[in-house]
């Protein structure tokens, strides 16, 4: 199936259109500092279509920055990035082209806050895609209801709940037909009571076949959909196993630290 | 008393002194549109992504919002006018007027940008992102997300720059156009004896202008509440 049909597609995985062989994603060597501080190091990562790597780790340990630089909202120093195939561009046309492709869901979900919810759906598709309104409306709907606020097309993101809100900004995502999701911490910014509204949408999301990055510290969500754990402290990747293995058998002395600490509460 | 209302009667029916602020009113509407564009496109080089066109959005505000008004007028008059003898029409008088509305332009222009950049301030940067990270290029992104957001931040520092730019409509008399203030100094020169009332008149003028002004970015402030 090609890339270019996923848009009347309702399964989010099946449009991902890769070579074979090829990582979807991938990081290799990747460094990046704020002033002095050495935020990335060496940072070496590869996403396969349809995988689902947990990020995890303790806070400032550059979770953030490494998924905001798949999608290029941060500039790396040196080091190449690579989105099915391509490295990343600097700027311009070329760069926001492949951002279309990147789906990415904000810890504060970040919600176009004067725009109605479906017109947060249909603006992408519209102005980046040249999806007509009509079809964009549709496909947004569709949408809407999959992840469960179908009734609330037409009321402005500041009168949902949190919960609410970060559904319409998977939906929004999931509207460009996106080749690989990215989640900055989800439902760090909710309620306890809504946390698994949202991560029930994103289990179902890669049971679809989603390829997806997920920063997060909900160890429920990453037993039941993740394939990978990457556990990573002070800007480098310490430790990657699988979810089971790393939470019940952790290998190295901080990510023990770490999880004794999450756990302890 | 009543000898002092009649001298007063007499100097309005002499001078054309709703002319006069006509004049003012164009002025001010003129440049009130020439400084939003202007304005506008300063403050997008401001907040665009390559440093070349941020440092001379930021090159002009410097030298422009510290540069007297007097002498931008004055300069495009006598520089630009008389020396380089460019003019946009054959009536002199209404050369005159061009040249004030374009100095007005300028000026207020670097104050319009920075009311713009002020409420561009107000939208919090994950709009801005979420707008990115959909596809949407810098453009696009300033026109569909940004401005509509800044627009409510920007209208008090807006209104209060047109409010500044109504009263500067004055200083176009150094551009020899014949506004208010103009004609305030010779009925100064020829009616001494209702100098008060002269002075009285010109300030009420601006009052009854500039009300609505503020009534208005304040009703249009309320408006345009974005809801977060
Ligand atoms: N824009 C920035 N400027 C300077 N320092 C930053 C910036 N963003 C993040 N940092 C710093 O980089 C480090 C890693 O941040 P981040 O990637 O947000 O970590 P995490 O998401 O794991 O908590 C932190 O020490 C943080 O303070
Ligand atoms: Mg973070």
């Amino acid at each position: 199936m090609s890339h270019s049909t996923a848009s009347t597609d309702t399964d989010p995985g099946a449009g991902a259109g890769t070579r074979t062989g090829e990582p979807l994603v991938r990081l290799s060597h990747v460094d990046k500092h704020f002033g002095d501080l050495h935020v990335l190091k060496d940072i070496n990562l590869e996403v396969s279509a349809g995988e689902v790597v947990i990020v995890i780790g303790p806070s400032g340990s550059g979770k953030s920055t490494l998924c905001r630089a798949i999608n290029r909202l941060e500039a790396i120093d040196s080091g190449e990035i690579t989105v099915d195939g391509k490295v990343l561009p600097k700027e311009g046309r070329a760069l926001a082209k492949l951002r279309a492709d990147v789906g990415m869901v904000f810890q504060s979900f970040n919600l176009f806050a004067h725009k109605s919810v479906l017109q947060n759906v249909t603006l992408g598709p519209m102005r980046v895609r040249g999806a007509s309104k009509k079809k964009a409306e549709e496909r947004a709907m569709e949408l809407l209801n999959r992840v469960g606020v179908g009734n609330q097309a037409h009321k402005l993101p500041a009168q949902l709940s949190g919960g609410q809100q970060q559904r319409v900004a998977i939906a929004r995502a999931l509207a460009m037909d996106p080749k690989v999701m990215l989640f900055d911490e989800p439902t760090s910014a909710l309620d306890p009571e809504m946390i698994n509204e949202v991560l029930d949408t994103m289990v179902s999301l890669a049971k679809a076949g989603m390829t997806m990055v997920v920063v997060t510290h909900e160890m429920g969500f990453a037993r039941r959909a993740a394939d990978r754990v990457v556990f990573m402290a002070d800007g480098a990747i310490v430790e990657e196993s699988t979810p089971e293995e790393f939470f019940t058998n952790p290998r190295s002395d901080r990510a023990k630290d770490f999880l004794g600490k999450v756990l302890g509460h | 008393m009543s000898e002092y209302l009649s001298d007063y009667a007499s100097l309005l029916s002499q001078y054309d002194v709703l002319g006069a602020f006509w004049v003012n009113i164009q002025l001010t509407f003129w440049a009130a549109i020439g400084s939003m564009v202007l304005g506008s496109v300063l403050a997008l080089m401001r907040i665009s992504p390559p440093a070349s066109m941020r440092a001379v959005g930021a090159a002009y505000v410097t030298l422009i919002r510290n540069t007297p008004l007097t002498i931008i007028l004055v300069f495009l008059v006598l520089g630009v006018w008389s020396q380089l003898t460019i003019s946009f029409t054959d009536d002199f008088n209404q050369n005159f007027f061009i040249y004030a509305v374009i100095g007005l332009s300028i000026y207020h222009a670097a104050f319009v940008c920075e009311a713009i950049r002020s409420g561009v301030n107000t939208v919090p940067a994950g709009q801005a992102e979420a707008a990115r990270a959909i596809g949407l290029s810098f453009l696009p992104a300033a026109r569909l997300i940004i401005f509509p957001q800044a627009l409510r931040g920007a209208i008090t520092p807006l209104g209060n720059t047109l409010i500044a730019l109504t009263k500067n409509t004055t200083v176009a008399a150094a551009a020899s156009v014949t506004e208010i203030s103009a004609l305030m100094k010779t009925m100064i020169e020829f009616r001494p004896d209702v100098i008060i009332a002269v002075f009285l008149t010109v300030a009420l003028g601006f009052v009854i202008i500039v009300i609505p002004v503020g009534l208005l970015t304040t009703w249009l402030s309320q408006k345009l509440a974005v809801k977060r």
